[in-house]
């Protein structure tokens, strides 16, 4: 399993592997934010936690694609399901990988996206918090959605038509600790919900991931 | 004698043929009879003849979320026991389900628009059938799109076990999210809180109607789809003989 993990961080980060390419996106959704409803940082503060959540959701949906759609093509995901490790492992591993490689630098480079859009100074710490629990659920429900539109020819528009309505209650309770954090509110509850969400679909959804890619691979 | 039988195609088709018109017709006579007895209620002391809405609006949302439960049984009666017919019929009732989730929303606009003074508001209700309809779209998407048959019942019934955990807990963390506008339940057990009675037997009836319609439209398309298997059957042998 760590060597799958190994090779699967080796191929994104290598040229054409789009390493990079989610905080890119990132960067530009929240350069564009303020050119769409102004420079005012009035204007900016109350909607930076919403914008920050979304653009996190968008842009782990942008290489969600990738997650099993490479190996299907060239055939190692057939190897990896003839494996001694059990297809929920590879799974896991996967969803695993796709999160180093978009989740982690977005939590990374959150503050400073922060900065950008004026998010109140004591904010950032819950930001960066609620982007640390609440990604890891986007990567696995990613990987589902990517096991279901594994053979589809035009898999990609169907895959973030399926997903994003499983990202919701994430963004929601996600969006619901910055902004409390934001206001001096109480941002445990949402985080203690955000929690309890992303430790339910990392425990639950590889399963239902697993069965999805066997009945592609059949 | 148990209830498996009925998943025999054949046995199925015999008896949905022969149920299908009287089911037609009932579901004909209550639907017409309850929404026209309610259009024929007195008109509401503070809403005025906009309640009336409501004989359309309760049923069609009732069935909504009844009929995801529905394909959410069939998903598991076809993923459990692997019965042709009862992932045929999950498959026939997601468009029905689309479209009550539509009417839902939209008489809800319609009705909201002097009521509220908004045609849309973001409702911990409103929101959840919003997200509803989107589960929809992308369960008759995701069945429309994949070629092999049992492949596409397979994924989208994995989908819909998924997909109800989901709408499920949107329907709560919405309630985290915005207090709401809506009233709450149309029909309470409580005296007192539960509309009055004028109101209450035409809707019970056009609750009734709406059900027995969404039975009668799944019968319907179910026979279809079975149809289809069978042709492509047909075709598939004569292509190899």
């Amino acid at each position: 399993m760590l060597a799958l993990l190994k090779r699967d961080l080796t191929l994104a980060t290598r040229a054409g592997g789009g390493f990079g390419l989610a905080v890119a996106f990132f960067l530009i959704l929240c350069a564009l934010v303020p050119f769409g409803v102004g420079p005012d940082s009035e204007a900016l503060r109350p909607i930076a936690p919403g914008i920050l959540w979304v653009g996190a959701l968008l842009s782990s949906l942008l290489s969600l694609d990738r997650i099993f759609a490479l190996d299907h093509e060239d055939g190692s995901l057939d190897l990896l399901a003839t494996a001694p490790i059990p297809l929920e492992g590879v799974v896991a591993v996967k969803a695993l990988a796709h999160w180093i490689t978009t989740g982690l630098p977005l939590v990374v480079a959150a503050p400073v996206f922060g900065l950008l859009l004026h998010l109140p100074g004591g904010a950032v710490s819950w930001l960066i918090l609620s982007l640390l629990i609440g990604t890891p659920a986007l990567s696995m429900l990613g990987a589902f959605g990517a096991g279901v539109t594994v053979g589809l020819r035009r898999g990609g528009l169907l895959l973030s038509l399926l997903v994003l309505p499983l990202y919701i209650p994430t963004l929601i309770f996600g969006t619901e600790v910055t902004r409390r954090g934001a206001e001096a509110g109480d941002p445990f509850t949402p985080m203690l919900f955000l929690g309890g969400i992303t430790a339910g679909v990392l425990a639950l959804v590889p399963f239902a991931a697993a069965a999805a890619l066997r009945v592609n691979l059949r | 004698m148990s209830i498996w039988e009925y998943a025999n195609p054949v046995k199925f088709m015999r008896v949905s043929g022969a149920v299908l018109p009287w089911l037609v017709a009932t579901a004909a006579i209550c639907t017409t009879g309850g929404v026209a007895w309610g259009f024929l209620t007195p008109e509401d002391y503070r809403q005025g003849s906009t309640v009336k809405i409501v004989f359309l609006h309760v049923p069609a949302a009732m069935m909504a979320i009844n009929i995801w439960v529905m394909m959410l049984v069939a998903s598991l009666i076809w993923l459990i026991r692997r019965h042709h017919v009862s992932a045929l019929a999950a498959k026939a009732a997601a468009p029905v389900g689309a479209v009550m989730t539509l009417i839902a929303l939209a008489t809800g606009a319609i009705w909201g628009q002097p009521m509220w003074g908004t045609w849309w508001e973001w409702d911990p209700r409103l929101t959840s059938f919003l997200i509803l309809l989107l589960f929809y779209i992308g369960y008759i998407a995701l069945w429309s799109s994949i070629e092999d048959a049992d492949s596409a019942a397979d994924l989208t019934g994995v989908l819909c076990l998924v997909g109800s955990v989901f709408a499920l807990l949107s329907r709560y963390a919405v309630m985290f999210w915005n207090q709401g506008l809506h009233q709450g339940a149309s029909l309470s057990v409580a005296e007192g809180e539960r509309m009055s009675a004028v109101y209450r037997y035409p809707l019970y009836l056009s609750m009734l109607g709406f059900l027995l319609l969404f039975l009668a439209l799944v019968l319907i398309r179910t026979r279809t789809e079975i149809r289809r298997r069978r042709l492509a059957a047909l075709q598939a042998r004569e292509m190899r003989g």
